[in-house]
């Protein structure tokens, strides 16, 4: 799911020997990488239109792809929504919309496939990607943030859950990404590109990680963001 | 600091910047750029509404993939067909040739045609009409490219080819990327036999031998290209080897694996060498060396294509070497009467100027294609790299302009950031037919860069 974002698509050029399934909005843009993994991996794609704001739809997501790919073991989530924070202070249909996105939309995808990959009984596995923004609010991200932060603690509940069975929860924390997501944004450092990133993903998956930072550094840089008392946090400009 | 405008997996961190100093492969010059990448058709349509210039992986070498504002075609890089039996690769433009080799050689196809790099993309390529050292049996890619889909200034999606709008085929087609965006292209591979070249390797003692040698054998060969020694003068000017070569069957590979792909390179400059390293006297010694590695006159080699194609893919960064004011790369070509002379003449020069650099290759053309501001001609070609020292370089090589001027030549625009307006003019004759072309699908003359200001195309 976000099948567009440049972490996704790092991802699954890094997974040979599956068969995909990409879910994005406007996804016959797809088009190209999907033919681009058919002839290099010999996979088989399929485009699915998706839109985590439609709640509704969601549901029908993992009986869609089951019924014109076939049964599936691993599902990325991969979609964000940054927003304008600034906008978001004022605007609250702005700030729903980021609310939306990153937390009920992609919770209830969560649901429906978790459930989903619960009954089918195999070993199977969730890679959902938050962000480090979700471990501590700022004023300068506070809305995506805590849409993230929420993420970050509904999938720790979904593991928690799913711990008795054989479906595996991995929660990424990715830092500053070179995606389309942060281009033209100002006051980054340390950015990464998704090729690295997804690398760091796909290993940790593999190694059956809970909770993934990646660059490894912002594990180090969050548990400082974290220990700073509110009382002097709250005067920062971080 | 230095921001190159490659987005290469090499770069492990990047800070972003609305504005970054791009550069070419030479580092110089220096423009600053907001650079937009393109992941969808749509977003070419977008940005063709306003000035701006297509941009590949920024291995042409002066300013030609500069300007303030580009649209870098990286992401662009995915294959969409294959056909095996006609060898037929349509592929969008951002894609690189090292790319596209890790996808074709396994199936026994390799590029018809490439230049000393496998890291430009397939647009680049294109849009600079690239030659190798198959020019003269083979002709440059625009022999071997089928059609192209293009966005044009108005946004719309055009295909083009030999029998489609044939006129913005061929002004696209070394056009350095001023008739519109190159979506994707369909290029036709070359089948072979494996991932080897079976090469031949002649020392040469002097220019009348290495001329000599270069014009006999190369009817016999596919590959033929020569490195000179630019430092020596006197007797000993233009000495250097001869490297003919052709693709070696799966018999003399003595159980090598037939289609071994190239690795990672294994080198890399980590930072800038001082300016004054690579000087004279450093190179002369490196010069020497290089010609006597070899020690018989003639030996014959089974080389993996990725050494014999791309030796300085090998050495990440290399144009580090030069330092941080860069160097220029000069690349000429005159025709085949009086050549060997313009040639001898500009070698002399050259050295007797100090101002050159270990490879000096020259090689020979075959005919030119159709191609408006291709830069193919037949006759000779040759490259130097000049460090950037001063002024007087700049100085000196805008009067070797002159002498190629007269002598019919012309400057590789790929390789150029000096080249003046009125030499420009003498050396394309067919300049002015591609700004018509250019007008009657950009006639608000949007697609531009460094180098078509500079040279009044646009």
């Amino acid at each position: 799911m976000g099948a567009k974002s440049a972490i996704a698509q790092a991802i699954v050029e890094r997974l040979d020997g599956y068969d995909f399934a990409l879910a994005a909005r406007g996804c016959s843009e797809l088009e190209p990488f999907a033919a681009d993994l058919r002839l290099r991996n010999s996979c088989e794609v399929e485009l699915f239109e998706f839109d985590a704001l439609d709640f509704g739809a969601l549901a029908r997501l993992p009986q869609q792809v089951h019924e014109r790919g076939g049964p599936f073991d691993l599902v990325v989530l991969a979609f964000g929504y940054l927003g304008d924070e600034h906008a978001a202070q004022r605007d609250t249909d702005a700030l729903a919309h980021i609310l939306n996105a990153n937390f009920t939309g992609a919770a209830i995808a969560l649901a429906h496939l978790a459930n989903y990959l619960e009954e089918r009984g195999a070993p199977t596995g969730i890679i959902a990607i938050s962000s480090v923004a979700g471990d501590r609010g700022r004023q300068g991200n506070y809305a995506y943030g805590s849409a993230k932060g929420g993420l970050s603690i509904f999938l720790q509940g979904l593991r928690n859950r799913l711990a008795a069975t054989s479906v595996h929860v991995l929660t990424v924390k990715p830092g500053f990404v070179d995606t389309p997501m942060t281009e033209g944004l100002d006051g980054l450092f340390l950015v990464a590109p998704p090729e690295r990133v997804a690398a760091d993903i796909v290993r940790a998956y593999r190694q059956k990680k809970d909770v993934l930072y990646t660059p490894f550094f912002w594990r180090w840089i969050m548990l400082v963001i974290k220990s700073i008392p509110e009382r002097i946090f709250k005067r920062l400009k971080l | 600091m230095l921001h190159c405008a490659q987005h290469d997996k090499q770069v492990k961190f990047r800070l972003l910047h609305k504005k970054i100093a791009t550069s070419g492969w030479g580092l110089y010059p220096l423009v600053a750029a907001s650079v937009q990448r393109a992941r969808y058709l749509s977003d070419l349509s977008r940005a063709a509404a306003t000035p701006i210039l297509p941009q590949g992986n920024c291995r042409s070498y002066g300013d030609a993939c500069l300007y303030e504002r580009v649209v870098s075609t990286l992401p662009l890089k995915h294959l969409l067909d294959f056909d095996p039996q006609r060898g037929l690769l349509r592929a969008q433009a951002g894609i690189t040739f090292a790319e596209i080799i890790r996808f074709a050689l396994p199936q026994g196809f390799f590029p018809p045609v490439t230049p000393g790099t496998k890291f430009p993309t397939l647009g680049g390529c294109i849009a600079a009409d690239v030659h190798g050292k198959n020019h003269h049996a083979e002709g440059s890619i625009a022999a071997f490219v089928e059609s192209l889909d293009m966005v044009l200034a108005d946004g719309s999606l055009v295909r083009c080819s030999r029998n489609e709008c044939a006129d913005l085929f061929w002004a696209t087609l070394g056009g350095m990327g001023l008739t519109g965006f190159i979506y994707a292209a369909t290029l036709r591979l070359k089948k072979v036999p494996s991932a080897y070249i079976r090469q031949r390797a002649i020392k040469t003692a002097n220019w009348a031998e290495t001329y000599r040698v270069c014009t006999e054998t190369q009817h016999e060969y596919t590959y033929s290209v020569a490195w000179i020694d630019g430092l020596q003068t006197g007797r000993r000017l233009g000495r250097g080897h001869v490297l003919l070569g052709e693709h070696a069957d799966e018999r003399e590979l003595k159980g090598k694996p037939p289609f071994a792909i190239h690795g990672d390179g294994r080198w890399a400059v980590p930072f800038f060498l001082p300016g004054g390293v690579l000087n004279a006297k450093s190179l002369k010694m490196f010069n020497a060396l290089y010609y006597h590695r070899q020690v018989r006159r003639e030996t014959n080699a089974l080389v993996h294509y990725d050494p014999y194609f791309y030796p300085l893919d090998a050495i990440r960064d290399w144009n580090r070497l030069y330092g941080r004011r860069g160097f220029l790369q000069y690349q000429i070509a005159v025709p085949y009467a009086d050549g060997a002379e313009v040639i001898a003449d500009l070698l002399g020069r050259i050295a007797r100027q100090r101002v050159a650099s270990p490879l000096a290759v020259l090689k020979t053309f075959g005919p030119p294609s159709e191609g408006l501001l291709s830069f193919p001609i037949a006759g000779y070609t040759l490259a130097l790299d000049i460090p950037l020292r001063d002024a007087g370089t700049i100085t000196f090589l805008r009067e070797l302009n002159k002498a190629i001027v007269e002598a019919k030549g012309r400057v590789y625009l790929a390789k150029d950031a000096i080249l003046e307006r009125e030499d420009f003019a003498a050396m394309y004759p067919q300049l002015d037919q591609f700004k018509a072309v250019k007008r009657k699908y950009d006639p608000e003359c949007r697609f531009r860069s460094c180098l078509s200001d500079r040279l009044g195309i646009t």
